[in-house]
């Protein structure tokens, strides 16, 4: 894949992807989206006064508590990737930090294939010619693949 | 009843609809009639609050200045408020505060809006620093899935169906059947809303309210100079509550990517819980004492998410009362009576106030077609981007 993360830091693209957050050096609590590099960070945590953060990945599975699917083409800015436009889903997954991501759902897959509480992983799939971005693909127990 | 209540003299609207004129014009309908409903003419107003709408679209925003120059600049004290789907409860929070200071005596406020078509979408431009621009960029994250997720939920974890979402707009199509204020005023029916369209699964288009031009007014007062104008029995505001999120705020809000990292720490309630909870608490009293709600239907599952926030019931039953018939007028605690947004669609700064006008006129008796019964106690509940929320608690 040659496309580059659509925001830079937010996500890993090798062979395992993940999420960037940002991990406040004082309390330790995890931040996604990550705090820009060229930004002053500040720990959002009330009880906190920490500006020091480190790059955290986060986990690469999750669970779903939530999702749904797009029908009708969103309006600008988002860009179809298809004409004409076909419908994605997207869903919002609890990972193991406590922190609950929205993504759209892997190429292929719809709210058919989704459950709340079933476990997703992290995919990096083209946004667009130029760009990538992360996506929640259903973890497919073995001898499920079959049923597809 | 107590020192910190307010008088509500008077309450207006613009009917909603997809009017296309100027919101200015919407808002000083509203206006004088929220006057003319409190007995007191422009000029004893000594504070305007105007509700204002954060999107452009259209040339000038919607400003207490710019309602006080409509009605004739008169010298009054003049504020803005912004709050999102809860800028006309802040902008009511405002005029009460000067009002108990002692600063102000009779206020005016006032939120309408000019609604563009279609799904609400961000600015134009390249902001790849921008969250609200960024879930459409990158995820073409609109606000009926930020709905449907919530309704999702509900099918997944309590067993809602899309017939019990359909059976809300049922109810409240039926609820604003009669009200004059209503842009949609036509029956509804089960299949109605299971054969419109899939907006995002499982919401359909007629599970999901529209946006809609509208104004709303209300005319506030301390309980005392109520008193010198003769009315010894005002509605009265005993709580307005504007509490932003607790740290962490673990549900996922629009427009977000994502939430608070809970880091194992589950907070003692939901920011929606925590905006009822503060109103209850302010109030002196408990969702046992509610006789009507009118909560924020941007979709027809999301009111019944609202009667759990409100405590109305437990975490998962909202459905087994709706199915009783407990929600409808008649029932043990109608929801919407007004019709809700699913009859009005959403003027966002005007729709705060457009809840504590319905409570008003439900509190004086004066909800006709609709009326509930007795009724002694309202609560509104609404939440809106960035942080905002509100629910205002008015008794008689």
């Amino acid at each position: 894949m040659s496309a580059s993360p659509a925001v830079e830091g937010w996500f890993t693209t090798g062979p395992e992807p993940a999420l960037l957050g940002s991990r406040c050096t004082t309390c330790s609590t995890v931040y996604f989206p990550p705090t820009p590099a060229d930004r002053a960070g500040f720990c959002r945590n009330p009880a906190c006064d920490g500006e020091e953060f480190e790059t955290a990945e986060l986990s690469r599975r999750g669970t779903v508590w939530s999702y749904t699917d797009a029908q009708y083409q969103p309006p600008a800015p988002y860009v179809a990737r298809t004409d004409p436009y076909e419908p994605f889903a997207l869903a919002a997954v609890e990972l193991a930090e406590g922190i609950t991501v929205l993504g759209q759902v892997a190429d292929g897959y719809g709210v058919k294939d989704l459950k709340v509480g079933a476990e997703v992983e992290l995919v990096v799939e083209p946004l667009d010619d130029e760009r990538s971005i992360w996506r929640w693909k259903p973890v497919t127990e073995l001898g499920e693949e079959s049923d597809q | 009843m107590s020192a910190s209540d307010v008088a509500v003299l008077g309450v207006g609207m613009h009917p909603w609809g997809k009017w296309g004129r100027p919101f200015t014009e919407y808002g000083v309908v509203a206006a004088r009639a929220a006057l003319e409903d409190a007995g007191i003419d422009w000029q004893s107003v000594d504070l305007v609050v105007g509700g204002e709408t954060v999107r452009n679209g259209y040339g000038g925003y919607v400003a207490g200045a710019t309602f006080a120059q409509a009605l004739g600049w008169n010298g009054a004290r003049v504020a803005t408020s912004y709050a999102a789907c809860a800028t006309g409860a802040q902008a009511l929070d405002t005029a009460r505060a000067r009002i108990l200071a002692g600063l102000s005596e009779v206020a005016l406020v006032v939120g309408a809006d000019t609604t563009p078509k279609g799904f609400l979408a961000p600015n134009a431009g390249e902001r790849w620093d921008d969250p609200d621009w960024l879930r459409f960029r990158l995820l073409g994250m609109t606000n009926p899935a930020y709905f449907a997720l919530y309704a999702r939920r509900r099918m997944d974890l309590y067993g809602a169906t899309p017939e019990d979402f359909a059976a809300v707009k049922v109810k409240n199509a039926r609820h604003g059947l009669e009200n004059p204020n209503a842009r949609y005023r036509k029956e509804v029916s089960v299949d109605d809303v299971l054969s419109s369209a899939v907006v995002s699964d499982p919401l359909h288009l007629l599970d999901i309210c529209a946006t809609s031009d509208g104004a709303a007014a209300v005319v506030v007062s301390s309980t005392e100079y109520a008193r010198k104008l003769g009315i010894e029995d005002p509605v009265r505001i005993n709580a307005i509550s504007t509490v932003t999120p607790t740290f962490p705020n673990t549900v996922l809000d629009m427009p977000n990517i994502s939430t608070d990292c809970s880091g194992g720490r589950e907070p003692d309630r939901t920011f929606k819980e925590s905006i009822a909870h503060a109103a209850y608490e302010e109030a002196g009293i408990g969702p046992q004492d509610v006789s009507v709600a009118e909560v924020y239907d941007l979709s027809t599952a999301l009111e019944l998410d609202w009667m759990e926030d409100l405590a109305l019931c437990q975490r998962g039953e909202a459905e087994s009362l709706l199915r009783a018939g407990e929600t409808t007028i008649g029932g043990h605690i109608p929801v919407n009576p007004s019709g809700g947004l699913a009859c009005f669609g959403e003027a966002v700064p005007a729709q705060a106030l457009a809840q504590v006008c319905e409570v008003t006129w439900q509190l004086r008796g004066q909800a006709t077609g609709r009326q509930v019964e007795g009724a002694k106690v309202g609560i509104t509940a609404n939440q809106g981007l960035f942080g905002h929320g509100s629910s205002v608690i008015l008794s008689r």
